[in-house]
């Protein structure tokens, strides 16, 4: 019986000849990421320690990475504390892996391990985040665990107990529209299985649209895998994945370039066809709430927001720059551009993008979360609207639980920026 | 037997149980205070130690989308109570295991704050309106992770096992 990429990579990383969907193994670990939450797994492990004599190190530094960006800079004494509390944790350990706030190496977790190197095809990774399943754009098996469950990984080098998740096959064919993109493509199919349809599962990419999609547009579709429940999004690694890792990431590594089994078993296979696509929007309060943009578009918005591990790349700030370009914010909205790491913030700087938004009258922030998770910049007002390239539109998700989040790709972002009313980029803004 | 104190619908996310603007608190201990922090009546009794041990939360499906914050599951733990779900989202599930939380997949569980739940084996049996629902069991693999009492004495047990083993 064939097995699928999941099945593969932990077939590999427990060293069996095959493994089915259902069975129980205890993996190997890659790459095992955190970002401040990695104070909590500091507190954990040194529980896990307690009393027992032994010497508590982790099992390998190399496979460790730390990366601030939920809080930065610090937005409290008690945030700064605990960054603080795991820079001291991390020079003690010798955690090599570790991305302080700076201006030439910082960003988001989800850009940076890509960017940087540290997601190679085949592995195994873990992060005490959500959107983790990111790296499956890159072939990795990458799921998010909670932070006791990252202090055990620390210990063992392993994950404890994990039941070889079932697969959910997506084919992809035609070729987006002008103005449509891999954003539109995920929210119209976090919408289709809903908020809980992919729980427990694995959503496995195929089909020509993702055979020609960039490993950008390959991070977003698997970054909010998650919003329909997955354990993890992964696409099969191809001749992209390679360009990135050794043209981009500067990889030297040999990679380990596997694909799923012709006869492999999948839960079940879904069919898209993207060149019918339009712009997607999810509507308040669910990620699943999803419509096409007719439907909502000229809803008064008061905060725009370009940014997050799911669209803060260069590409999306190109599109953006390109709508905005020689326009201006309307008067009565907000937009706030996050790069989603200095590396981006740099070329986008080049590029001329960072000019042209500050010209058209956006707030160009420093590279981080921003204001996806409500913790600090750009919280709402009560009543507020806000229209975001973020991957989340939760009650309270950016810091009031009385304001309305909508999701879109940076297109729609851009155009409606300029009309301050959710619009459709193909029609333009004012 | 125990009182549902709290009835809450489909896809509860983390941000509502625990909201992403206090994650800067991460001790299991401080926790509670946050919990359903934008339910101020809930809250309030969390914060006042109103609720005896046990005490029943209600779901419906999908209980803990959304982040991997595990505070979503200490802020719950640290006042002991039981949640009854429809279905949980896994991250939270698997948080919920390692931290000791008690909860109860119940996929078509009904009732009401102030009911009294008890539970079989294998039921939930709802004492205010007699009926009885059917309990789902909780992952196996996961199973020696709650017999251990969570995954901090687990992995503990694990490390002096090895350590004996290689008689260190």
């Amino acid at each position: 019986m064939g097995m699928t990429m999941v099945e593969k990579i932990l077939a590999k990383a427990t060293n069996q000849a095959a493994v089915k969907a259902g069975d129980v193994l205890e993996p190997m670990v890659d790459m095992a990421m955190s970002h401040e939450n990695g104070a909590l797994v500091i507190n954990q492990f040194s529980e896990i320690y307690k009393d027992t004599g032994l010497d508590a190190k982790v099992w390998d530094p190399d496979k460790i990475a730390i990366i601030f960006d939920h809080r930065v800079p610090a937005e409290s004494s008690k945030t700064a504390g605990n960054q603080k509390k795991i820079r001291d944790f991390v020079a003690k350990q010798g955690i090599a892996k570790f991305h302080d706030i700076r201006g030439d190496s910082g960003g988001i977790c989800h850009q940076i391990l890509p960017e940087f190197g540290y997601i190679l095809p085949g592995k195994v990774v873990v992060g005490t985040d959500s959107h983790t399943t990111s790296h499956g754009a890159l072939g990795a098996f990458s799921f998010g665990i909670g932070a006791t469950e990252m202090a055990a990984v620390w210990a063992l080098g392993r994950v404890l107990n994990v039941e070889v998740p079932g697969t959910i096959k997506v084919v992809c064919q035609g070729k987006f529209k002008r103005h449509v993109a891999p954003k539109d493509l995920i929210l119209h199919l976090v919408g289709k299985l809903t908020a809980e349809g992919a729980n427990f599962k694995v959503i496995e990419f195929h089909g020509q649209t993702i055979e020609q999609m960039s490993t950008s547009g390959r991070l977003v579709i698997c970054n909010m895998t998650v919003e329909a429940g997955a354990t993890a999004g992964i696409v099969p690694p191809d001749g992209e994945t390679i360009r990135y890792l050794q043209e981009e990431a500067g990889v030297k590594d040999k990679l380990d370039i596997i694909a799923p089994d012709p006869d492999a078993v999948y839960d079940q296979v879904i069919t898209i066809n993207v060149s019918k696509l339009e712009p997607q929007i999810a509507c308040p309060h669910t990620v699943d709430n999803v419509k096409p943009i007719k439907d909502v578009a000229g809803i008064k918005i008061n905060q725009i927001v370009i940014g997050s591990c799911t669209n803060g790349r260069l590409d999306d700030l190109a599109i953006a720059a390109k709508i905005l370009k020689g326009k201006k914010v309307a008067r009565q909205t907000r937009m706030l551009i996050f790069p989603a790491s200095t590396r981006i913030y740099l070329q986008a700087l080049k590029k001329g993008y960072i000019t042209t938004f500050m010209e058209a009258g956006a707030v160009v922030m420093n590279s981080g979360c921003g204001p996806c998770l409500g913790i600090h910049q750009g919280a709402l007002a009560d009543g507020d609207v806000a229209l975001a390239t973020t991957n989340r539109n939760f009650k309270g998700r950016m810091g009031n639980p009385n304001a309305e989040v909508y999701l879109c790709s940076p297109a729609v972002a851009a155009a409606s920026a300029i009309s301050g009313v959710i619009t459709d980029p193909r029609k333009g803004g004012k | 037997m125990a009182k549902v104190v709290f009835k809450v619908g489909d896809d509860v996310s983390t941000d509502i149980i625990y909201p992403g603007r206090f994650m800067a608190t991460v001790l299991p201990t401080e926790t509670p205070q946050f919990a359903f922090i934008d339910y101020p009546e809930f809250n309030a009794k969390v914060k006042n130690k109103e609720f005896p041990p046990q005490s029943i939360i209600v779901a419906g499906k999908n209980f803990g989308c959304g982040s991997s914050r595990e505070q979503a599951a200490s802020c719950l733990k640290g006042p002991d109570f039981v949640v009854v779900a429809r279905n949980f989202s896994r991250i939270f599930l698997q948080n919920a295991i390692n931290l000791g939380l008690k909860m109860v997949i119940c996929p078509t569980i009904e009732a009401n704050e102030g009911d009294e739940l008890e539970f079989s084996a294998d039921l939930v049996i709802n004492k205010n309106s007699g009926k009885s629902f059917a309990i789902e069991a909780l992952p196996k693999a996961r199973q020696v992770i709650i017999d251990a009492g969570g995954l901090i004495p687990f992995t503990r047990k694990l490390l002096l096992d090895t350590k004996s083993r290689r008689g260190i």
